[in-house]
């Protein structure tokens, strides 16, 4: 099995026509992914390489029965995107925008949670979600990842994500799901939500997690890892030679005062009970040993 | 971005919320100049982004004219931990019965707005937060609904805020939540909020960190460039359009987002290295931003070795290729680079560079041996 995606779900990608919806949407569904429909309004009735365009999701959740949406629309216009998925009826959004104001996120996670409670966002600015063999929506590169489990990742890097599928991928051990859930201020899902389905679903045994500096998400994370997860956590946090006070490219990647170091996040997660890694390759080994041993 | 204090002033007028009359001062004519039409007493306040500028003598009250030109004359040009005072603030002299504190950010892990009103204000509200957290009246705001004056009438109650302040203070938290979410700031803080002798609430300091994703909906922003405090190649990277922190290690760093740039800085750091700076070119980068990358790192004298850590996602490996392709050919660079190229379309991408490996240009399989080998380029383990 898998979280979240699988080889049923259906793909709207809004941004079709423009030249990165264009090559990751294609991508996604040269790698299997059920690309059914693109939307961008203004745009209806055409379509790309064979894919229909429609002018909003709901037309094409009506004439497609799309569930799931990858968003690949600018800055400016991708809180009104994922709101259009949402009020369609789509139950997961995937948007890899990056450059959202921080006040238009807060507003439309509230807004979701508020008039559409059975929508999960995952990102903005984040690569994605893919189930091997099976789905891959967002910008990871499908031939790095390796079908058949039994490893989950969680990641809030969007490169990092790829390493570390990359690092296990080498190695002969599969994924179950890979999700990026991105480093922005306001995540739409968060690693307590990954954690729990892989927890939740059966084919995945361990999981690997990647953090990075800022926030609390991660100490957050241990704390729900100490008290709710039987599977092996093997994690790895970035940052730990970045000075304090600077925004390191995400906006969510910010030291402040003595909070959200990586030593802090590694302590937290090392006394929950997690293998604590000092680098993506460590991480990968480490991983590879733990699955090894569970046969 | 960071604003300087004279500049939160500016901003917050713009949506209202009362501050003293003053003007700002390059010079020390200037300054007097400022006093003159502010009108006396005045308060001469170095414009530097950093705390602690009172106890460093950064802030003088000045009763007369000569007491102006002998202030900004010690002020200007003087050091506060680090930070060259190029301009001061004049502004009039408040009576002040009361200090309070203000602000709005953004509570990440509860997702939702954060309002906090003290009145223990005019001192490090982090103090008061560690010491006496009861001092601190706290709102979670959701966006969808904003904040009411009924609402922000109880949070300044719950303060403790002086009967006389409340109606105001109210009133003015309702105009400092707009400039928060209109005004699209990270961070919109006032310390001290004050009570005058006379009966009126204003903003006495003006801390406003604004969100760089929004300068799309702010052109009244463009103000603000310009004044940043960075260095010659902070800049230079910035007009480029990249992400680059300057640090003081002999490894040039390029990577593609900054998961990964925070990564290898670690790793380089692990194996015995140290970096020299912190430069994520971002998603998508094509060819001009590597070779822009390159270019900025290369006006680092500090640099023995340039490691550039790719893996591909939203960025292509050949774009990349071609960039560093470009760079060579462009930039007369004096430090060879370490490559490693991973991710979306790295096939094609060292296919590109095949012809152009040299002991300028090293093509390593793994991050960690790229590392390892930058490191021992830049002369080897500290």
């Amino acid at each position: 099995m898998s979280i979240f995606v699988d080889e049923k779900t259906r793909v709207v990608v809004q941004g079709l026509t423009g030249s990165q919806g264009r090559f990751h949407g294609l991508r996604n569904r040269d790698y299997g992914t059920q690309v059914v429909a693109g939307v961008t309004p203004g745009k209806g009735g055409t379509d790309v390489d064979g894919t229909p365009v429609f002018d909003s999701c709901a037309e094409a959740v009506a004439a497609t029965g799309a569930d799931a949406s990858f968003v690949v629309v600018p800055p400016k216009g991708a809180p009104e995107a994922i709101i259009d998925a949402a009020a369609a009826g789509i139950s997961f959004i995937v948007c890899i925008t990056e450059g959202i104001p921080a006040q238009d996120e807060a507003l439309f996670y509230n807004r979701l949670r508020r008039d559409f409670p059975d929508t999960r966002l995952l990102g903005p600015n984040c690569p994605g979600v893919i189930s091997p063999g099976k789905c891959n929506i967002g910008i990871t590169s499908g031939d790095i990842a390796l079908a058949g489990g039994p490893v989950g990742i969680v990641s809030r890097s969007g490169t990092l994500t790829y390493q570390a599928l990359h690092e296990l991928s080498q190695q002969g051990v599969g994924q179950t799901t890979c999700v990026g859930i991105g480093g922005d201020p306001v995540p739409g899902t968060n690693f307590i939500d990954c954690l729990a389905a892989f927890e939740a679903d059966p084919d995945t045994l361990a999981v690997m997690m990647i953090g990075e500096i800022g926030g609390a998400e991660e100490e957050r994370a241990a704390q729900f890892i100490a008290e709710h997860l039987s599977k092996p956590v093997v994690a790895y946090v970035a940052g730990v030679t970045a000075p304090a006070g600077r925004k390191m490219g995400h906006a969510g990647a910010i030291i402040s005062g003595s909070q959200g170091t990586a030593q802090a996040k590694m302590e937290a997660l090392a006394a929950a009970g997690v293998v604590v890694a000092n680098n993506p390759t460590e991480a990968g080994e480490r991983m590879v040993e733990i699955v090894r041993k569970l046969g | 971005m960071d604003l300087y204090e004279y500049q939160g002033k500016q901003y917050f007028a713009r949506f209202g919320i009362p501050t003293s009359p003053g003007g700002v001062a390059d010079t020390v004519d200037e300054a007097v100049a400022q006093a003159d039409v502010a009108g006396y007493p005045v308060v001469v306040k170095a414009q530097v982004k950093v705390g602690g500028r009172g106890k460093a003598g950064g802030i003088q009250l000045a009763a007369d004219a000569d007491e102006v030109r002998r202030h900004a004359e010690t002020i200007l040009g003087m050091d506060i931990k680090g930070h060259v005072v190029h301009r001061v603030w004049i502004e009039r002299s408040s009576d002040i019965a009361r200090e309070y504190y203000a602000s709005f950010t953004l509570d990440r892990s509860a997702k939702k707005h954060l309002c906090m009103v003290s009145a223990k204000g005019g001192v490090d509200i982090e103090e008061v937060a560690a010491t006496d957290p009861g001092a601190i009246a706290r709102l979670h705001i959701d966006p969808v609904d904003g904040l009411d004056e009924a609402t922000a009438a109880s949070l300044v109650a719950e303060a403790g805020l002086d009967e006389e302040a409340r109606e105001q203070a109210a009133q003015l938290l309702v105009l400092l939540y707009a400039c928060y979410v209109e005004g699209d700031c990270d961070l919109a803080e006032i310390n001290p909020l004050i009570l005058t002798t006379d009966g009126r609430v204003h903003a006495l300091d003006a801390k406003v960190t604004l969100d760089d994703n929004a300068t799309f909906r702010h052109p009244e922003w463009a103000e603000f460039a310009g004044t940043e405090t960075l260095d010659d190649r902070e800049l230079l990277a910035k007009e480029k359009g990249l992400n680059y922190i300057g640090l003081s290690g002999s490894v040039g760093i390029i990577a593609n987002g900054a998961g990964l740039a925070m990564s290898t800085l670690d790793v380089v750091n692990q194996v015995g290295g140290t970096a020299a700076n912190f430069l994520d070119i971002g998603g998508g980068a094509n060819a001009d931003v590597m070779a822009a990358a390159l270019e900025v790192i290369n006006t680092d004298e500090a640099v023995r070795s340039i490691f550039v850590n790719i893996f591909g996602g939203i960025t292509r490996c050949d774009e990349v290729a071609k960039g560093i392709v470009e760079a060579l050919e462009r930039v007369d660079l004096r430090s060879p680079i370490v490559l490693r190229l991973d991710g979306t379309n790295a096939p094609e991408g060292r296919q590109i560079l095949a012809g152009h490996v040299s002991d300028r240009l090293v093509v390593e399989e793994t991050m960690l041996g790229a590392a390892r080998r930058a490191v021992t380029l830049a002369g080897g383990a500290k």
